[in-house]
This record gives C-alpha cells, sequence and structure tokens, in this order.
C-alpha cells in the first residue's frame, strides 16, 4: 500500500440544508450602535423597560472584549458589517393560509411541518423562526387549554410582559460575557414556555432556528419557566444556507426551574459547519444556562453538536434548590476545518445536589475539539456529588481532542469522579467491518454511533434516529 | 468457484507472493501449510483486499468474476469469508448490531429485503448454537475483551451467519486449547456443504485431525512448492519443512 491511509483524504460531503429561501426580507443597514438597538426595539413595538434593558446591556458591552480563553482560533469579527435584524415575513400573516408559501415550503423541506396534525396533543408543537422572526408556533391554542403557554418571546413581552420582566436575565445578566450582553442588546426571536404549577407537558416543545438572510446575524433568545410540580421536554434544531462568509449566531437560553419540576433541554446545532477547507459557517456563540432555584428540582441538557465553523457552548447547571439535579450530555462532532470548544458549568450551591456530564467528543480532519468544565462545589453545599466522563474519539493524524475539566471543591462532604479516555478509530477495524460486507462510511457511522450511544440514548425518540444519521452524514468524505 | 493465476503481491515494495496459482472448487477443502514467513497470512489477506498489500501481477477469478477489482466489501457480499488470525475490538459495537448491519448488508447485495428484528434475532440463536458461543458474548461489543478462543469462536460464528461460499481460516488454532479447538472445527465441519469450499492456512497438522483437508499445499518464499493429499500435512509433522527447503534448493 502506498501510505494509503484509509481515514484520510478529507473532503466533505453535500451539506443538506445548505439551500437559500427567495423571499422578500426586511434588512436593516448593517452596522450596530443605539439607534440600530432602539430601531429594533420599535420594530418589534417594546415596552419602554426592554428598550432600557436593551441599552443598558449595549452600553455595557461597549466595555467588553470577545473572551479569548477558549481553545480556539476566531478571527476578527468586524461588528459593524452585520446586519442585526432580518424579517422574512413583511406582512403580518393572520393564519397559516396568509404565511408567505415559500416559507412553508422552506420549513417543509427542513421536515418542520407547520399544519397543525389533526390527532391529539402527543406529538411536536413547533415554534419556527427564520432570521429574526418567528414565522409560526403551532398547537398554541391546544397546549393553552392546559394553562402552557408557548410562542414566541416577542408576542410573551406583548402579552406576558410581568413573566418575561420577572424572568429575562435573571439567569443570565447582561454582565455576563461579551456574547450575552451582545445578545441582551439586539435579541430577536426565540421561544418562551411557561408551565403553570403541577402540569405535566404532553407534547415535546420545540424551536427550530433557521438563519436564512445574508449578512445578517441570528440573536435568538429563549426563556423557559417549569413551576413547582412540572415537566416539560424541549427539543431546539437549526440549519443555515451555505454561505462563504461567516455568520453570528449569538443566543442566550435561560431555564428557571422550582420546586421539583423538570426540564429536558436538548439540541440537534446542525448549522453550516463551511466547507471542506474551512471556508463560510456558522459562529456560534451560545450561552445557555438553567437555574435550579427549587427544592428537588432538575435540569437535564442534551446536546448533539455536529454543525457550526466555531462553536462555543456551555449549558450549564445552577443547583441552587437542596437536593435539586444537574445532568449534561454532550456529543460534540467536528470535521474538516471546524473548531468546537464546548462543555458545561455545574454550580452546587444547595444541600445534597447532584450532577452528572458525559461528554464524547469525535475529532475528524483537521479539526480541533475541546471539552471544557467546570465542577463548582460552595462551602455550604453539603453532600454534593459529581460523576463526570470525558471520551474523545480521534479519526486520522490531523484532528487534535483537548481536555479541560476544572474542579473547585469548597466542602470537605463532596463526592466527585472523574474519567477520561482517548481512542482512535483505526484502519483493521474498519477492513473487518469491510470484511464482513459493510462499507467504510457505514463502518466509522456503526463505530461513532456505538461510541456516543449513551449520549443518544438521552435524545426523545425522533431526535434519536435523525442524531445517528446526522452523526454519519457529518463524517462522509472523512474517509476515503 | 476460485481460481488464481500467477499472483504477485508485495507490502512496502517487498515481495511476498511470488507467482500463486491454485484452483478451489465448491465442496473441496484445502489446507496451506508453510514454515514461518512463507506468505500463507498475506496470501488470505490479498484474496479478501487488504488494502495494505499491493497485487503486482496475475489474476483471481470468483465465480468468472474478476475478484481484485471488487471492493473489500463486495467480496464479502460475493461470498468470501476470513476468520482472521487477529480479530480487532470494536469497543461500543455490540455484536448485535454489528452482524445485522452485515447480515442485512449481504441480503442487499442479494436483492434480498432486510430481516426483521425478531427474525434476525432468531438466526443468531440458532447460530449461536453451532458454536457453543455464550448469549452474554453476542450482548457486548464486538471482541472487546473476549478471550483468545472467545474471539475464535466469534469468527466462527460470523461466518455461520454469513454462510460464505469461500471461507478462508487463517490460524484458526493458534491460540486455542484442545477443547477450543474441537469446538471450532465442529463448528466449520457443521457449515460444511458441496455448494461451499474452505481454505485453512496452518501450521499444525492437529486442526487437519479434524478438518479434514481434500488437498494439502506447502507455501514457500511465495510459492506453492508442494501439493498432495492429506497424508502430506502427516509428513510435514513428522520431518518439518527441511526436506521441503532442500528438495526446493536442489
Amino acid at each position: 500500500m502506498k501510505d494509503k491511509n484509509i481515514i484520510d483524504n478529507i473532503t466533505t460531503d453535500d451539506y443538506k440544508y445548505g439551500f437559500t429561501t427567495n423571499v422578500q426580507t426586511d434588512i436593516i443597514p448593517v452596522g450596530l450602535n443605539e439607534d440600530v438597538v432602539r430601531l429594533i426595539s420599535s420594530k418589534k413595538k417594546e415596552p419602554q423597560w426592554l428598550l432600557d434593558f436593551r441599552l443598558n446591556a449595549y452600553r455595557h458591552w461597549l466595555t467588553m472584549k470577545m473572551p479569548t480563553w477558549a481553545k480556539l482560533n476566531i478571527p476578527q469579527i468586524d461588528y459593524q458589517k452585520i446586519a442585526y435584524f432580518a424579517n422574512p415575513m413583511v406582512k403580518k400573516p393572520k393564519n397559516i393560509d396568509e404565511i408567505d408559501p415559500e416559507l412553508v415550503k422552506t420549513f417543509n423541506k427542513l421536515g418542520i411541518p407547520l399544519e397543525e396534525q389533526k390527532h391529539l396533543l402527543g406529538g411536536v408543537a413547533v415554534d419556527a423562526v427564520m432570521d429574526s422572526v418567528s414565522v409560526k408556533t403551532t398547537y398554541k391554542e391546544s397546549l393553552a387549554d392546559l394553562g402552557i403557554i408557548f410562542c414566541s418571546i416577542s408576542e410573551a413581552v406583548a402579552n406576558y410582559p410581568d413573566l418575561v420582566k420577572k424572568y429575562l436575565g435573571s439567569v443570565v445578566p447582561y454582565t455576563d460575557n461579551f456574547f450575552a450582553a451582545l445578545n441582551c442588546a439586539v435579541f430577536s426571536d426565540g421561544s418562551f414556555v411557561y408551565i403553570p404549577k403541577g402540569v405535566r407537558c404532553p407534547m415535546e416543545l420545540s424551536t427550530y432556528f433557521r438563519i436564512n438572510a445574508a449578512n445578517t446575524g441570528q440573536f435568538e433568545r429563549t426563556l423557559i419557566i417549569a413551576e413547582d410540580d412540572t415537566y416539560v421536554s424541549y427539543l431546539e434544531g437549526c440549519t443555515a444556507p451555505m454561505r462563504d462568509e461567516n455568520q453570528l449566531h449569538a443566543a442566550i437560553v435561560e431555564i428557571i426551574i422550582h420546586d421539583r419540576a423538570e426540564v429536558k433541554y436538548s439540541t440537534v446545532q446542525n448549522w453550516y459547519p463551511g466547507d471542506k477547507n474551512g471556508v463560510g459557517g456558522i459562529y456560534n456563540f451560545v450561552t445557555k444556562r438553567a437555574l435550579c432555584k427549587g427544592n428537588g428540582s432538575k435540569v437535564f441538557w442534551t446536546q448533539v453538536e455536529t454543525g457550526s465553523a466555531i462553536t462555543w457552548k456551555y449549558p450549564s447547571c445552577i443547583l441552587k434548590g437542596d437536593n435539586s439535579v444537574g445532568e449534561f450530555y454532550s456529543v460534540a462532532l467536528t470535521n474538516n476545518y471546524q473548531q468546537a470548544d464546548t462543555g458545561t458549568k455545574m454550580i452546587h450551591l444547595g444541600k445534597n445536589t447532584k450532577s452528572r456530564i458525559v461528554s464524547k467528543g469525535i475529532s475528524a480532519g483537521k479539526s480541533q475539539n475541546s471539552y471544557r468544565g467546570l465542577v463548582k462545589i460552595v462551602k455550604n453545599a453539603d453532600n454534593a456529588r459529581n460523576f463526570s466522563q470525558c471520551d474523545s474519539l480521534l479519526l486520522g493524524n490531523e484532528c487534535g481532542a483537548h481536555t479541560f475539566p476544572y474542579i473547585e471543591a469548597n466542602n470537605e462532604t463532596a463526592i466527585l469522579e472523574h474519567e477520561a479516555t482517548t481512542s482512535k478509530i483505526s484502519e483493521d477495524q474498519i477492513f473487518y467491518c469491510n470484511q464482513r460486507g459493510i462499507s467504510p462510511e457505514d463502518a466509522v457511522g456503526l463505530i461513532v454511533n456505538g461510541f456516543a450511544k449513551e449520549v443518544l440514548n438521552k435524545l426523545p425518540m425522533e431526535f434519536a434516529v435523525e442524531a445517528q444519521k446526522l452523526l454519519q452524514i457529518s463524517l462522509e468524505g472523512s474517509i476515503g | 468457484m476460485l481460481i488464481i493465476r500467477d499472483l504477485h503481491a508485495n507490502i512496502n515494495g517487498k515481495e511476498i507472493l511470488r507467482g500463486i496459482n491454485l484452483t478451489v472448487n465448491a465442496g473441496e477443502i484445502h489446507a496451506i501449510m508453510g514454515p514461518n514467513g512463507s506468505g500463507k497470512s498475506t496470501l488470505a489477506s490479498v484474496l479478501v483486499g487488504n488494502p495494505a498489500f499491493e497485487v503486482t501481477q496475475g489474476e483471481v477469478l470468483f465465480y468468472g468474476k474478476n475478484l481484485l477489482e471488487l471492493s473489500p466489501e463486495d467480496r464479502s457480499r460475493a461470498g468470501l469469508f476470513l476468520s482472521f488470525q487477529y480479530p480487532v475490538e470494536i469497543p461500543g459495537v455490540s455484536m448485535v448490531n454489528f452482524m445485522r448491519a452485515a447480515v442485512n448488508e449481504h441480503r442487499k447485495y442479494n436483492n434480498q429485503e432486510p430481516l426483521s428484528a425478531s427474525e434476525f434475532l432468531k438466526m443468531m440463536r440458532e447460530k449461536k448454537e453451532i458454536v457453543e458461543l455464550d448469549s452474554k458474548l453476542a450482548n457486548r461489543s464486538v471482541n472487546e475483551g473476549f478471550s483468545g478462543g472467545e474471539k475464535k469462536r466469534n469468527e466462527i460464528f460470523q461466518m455461520a451467519m454469513l454462510n460464505p461460499k469461500l471461507s478462508i481460516l487463517d490460524e484458526t488454532d493458534s491460540g486455542l486449547d484442545i477443547d477450543a479447538l474441537r469446538i471450532v472445527a465442529n463448528g466449520v465441519n457443521k457449515l460444511k456443504n458441496d455448494d461451499n469450499a474452505s481454505i485453512v492456512i496452518t501450521h499444525y497438522q492437529r486442526l487437519l485431525d479434524y478438518i479434514v483437508p481434500d488437498f494439502v499445499h506447502i507455501l514457500y518464499k511465495g510459492r506453492i512448492v508442494k501439493t498432495a493429499g492429506k497424508e502430506l500435512a502427516l509428513v510435514l509433522e513428522e520431518k518439518g519443512y527441511d526436506w521441503i527447503k532442500q528438495e526446493i534448493e536442489e
């Protein structure tokens, strides 16, 4: 064999969601200043308190610098060259029949139906967001019968201002970090979920984020409130067209969980990752945080991260309530020139709090994939427990896998465990599969899905199958 | 079924096979013996398309088709099976998922519908009996943590599942104690019929006590230098390979 490595010769396969939609879009001029912040707020017809919130955030942002501690090589971003608001629904539709058919077609093509099915509750309700605007939220009325509020954050500001005012920025303040401050200043749409006391949400709630317009950033804002004794499972998916320039997605997700309530938050992140030479792709700089406020409250983060040119994301749990539980399950896959620095923070404040971290990193091509996690036990957090497991799988010789676990334990009763492994898919393993009739692509798919199984099993059924396929598709061309 | 003509092959530029000629017909068992480094395992690897080896000359026909043009997976689907000398471990991939993928690929190749989960599990249960494979092994990851004997039994189990036309057993006896050897050999014999054939590569006569060959070939320095019936194995057992070497050098 002439130095022919089975696992090299890296090329990307088609990104299935790379098409653009031709729809009349109202885009404000590029650039960022106080007038732009005011313009966004006025376009959304916001109350004064929210404009003040935005302006405070903007002024604070001006004093901040982009964080450089992540193991990421982030090119200079010119924030004056980005458009901060793009509305693909120039006419406000009253019902589904009035939505531009192009938009309906787009979401259908993405596998996101905007029509409600006739059958009863039990499926998936969707909030479909394109660029800066929520196109449609399904099953809103049926959910309202149970007292559940599921709508876009813009509608929530208009219809439930007290709830939004009470909780917005309460978990991630605008002072939190550079991208959080930016988001607070210019955030557009995202979802709002409110589960009233004692209600178990019968449907999976989901938001599908789509970037369509060029030169625009998407600043998603999601707020989930789970009152006492509630349960909700929420899913998030995202895609974007293939473009040569990089586009910014800077989101904030805040979750507030009261006594004995349970929130499951699952993400399948498939933003355009750039081409095989590292041109284009989304910069995904995201702050997601759950506050387990109540006694015995629980949060489960599950993420499958396959897209984006750069991912900077640490869904975190603040375990404030006694006996609260936070779990984080992650599969992060990088190929070609993708970079990911992702992980979690488990902040144990309450007594008898438990956390669990399972992180699976898969690196191929020339990509760099880092796990970064903090487990912090404060002085009064008696009997806190954490288990962390970080596994890395390498395909080829030119990619990198890194693990940065931080532990701060300030209470003697804490019990912390940390396990880590690194392995590589060998050509012998692939050939063994070939000899049994399994193609190289399918062999890598089998091995990668086996590696990620523990995390994929945590996803809701509909998503688990999709995620499995996605892992395999994302690696297509990484062997040759 | 299999016709090998003047086959030459290299690894890292070094010629290992230097003109192999061999014909295998349905219903036959061929033993290939020879001293270390004579090219036995290379022959097996080249036949199944291991990319580490480069064929420089010659041809191989499998049911009249040019075998060397097929990808390794298509060779498998066309009915060629190798019981590896050193089966690799694939952590995280359960035997069930692995075999199901393999069996269904074979079925697809033969224009058959994939098996349902229950049909497949039933098939697994039946085939496990053939090599007395522990049910627990089937639920574990492919070869992970298997003992040497378990790995070899697992190879024959896979052979039973895929039902190949031509199976190549590469030193399947190495590292086996006498009980395991018997179980593995019995498994191979049970799978034997008039439509399939086997090439058994071994150092030792003892496997051939259980799997009785129709032909014994001696491979030496990349060529088949002697072919005879099963009695040749006994001569080798008694006299070693030196007399062959002398015969060749003369």
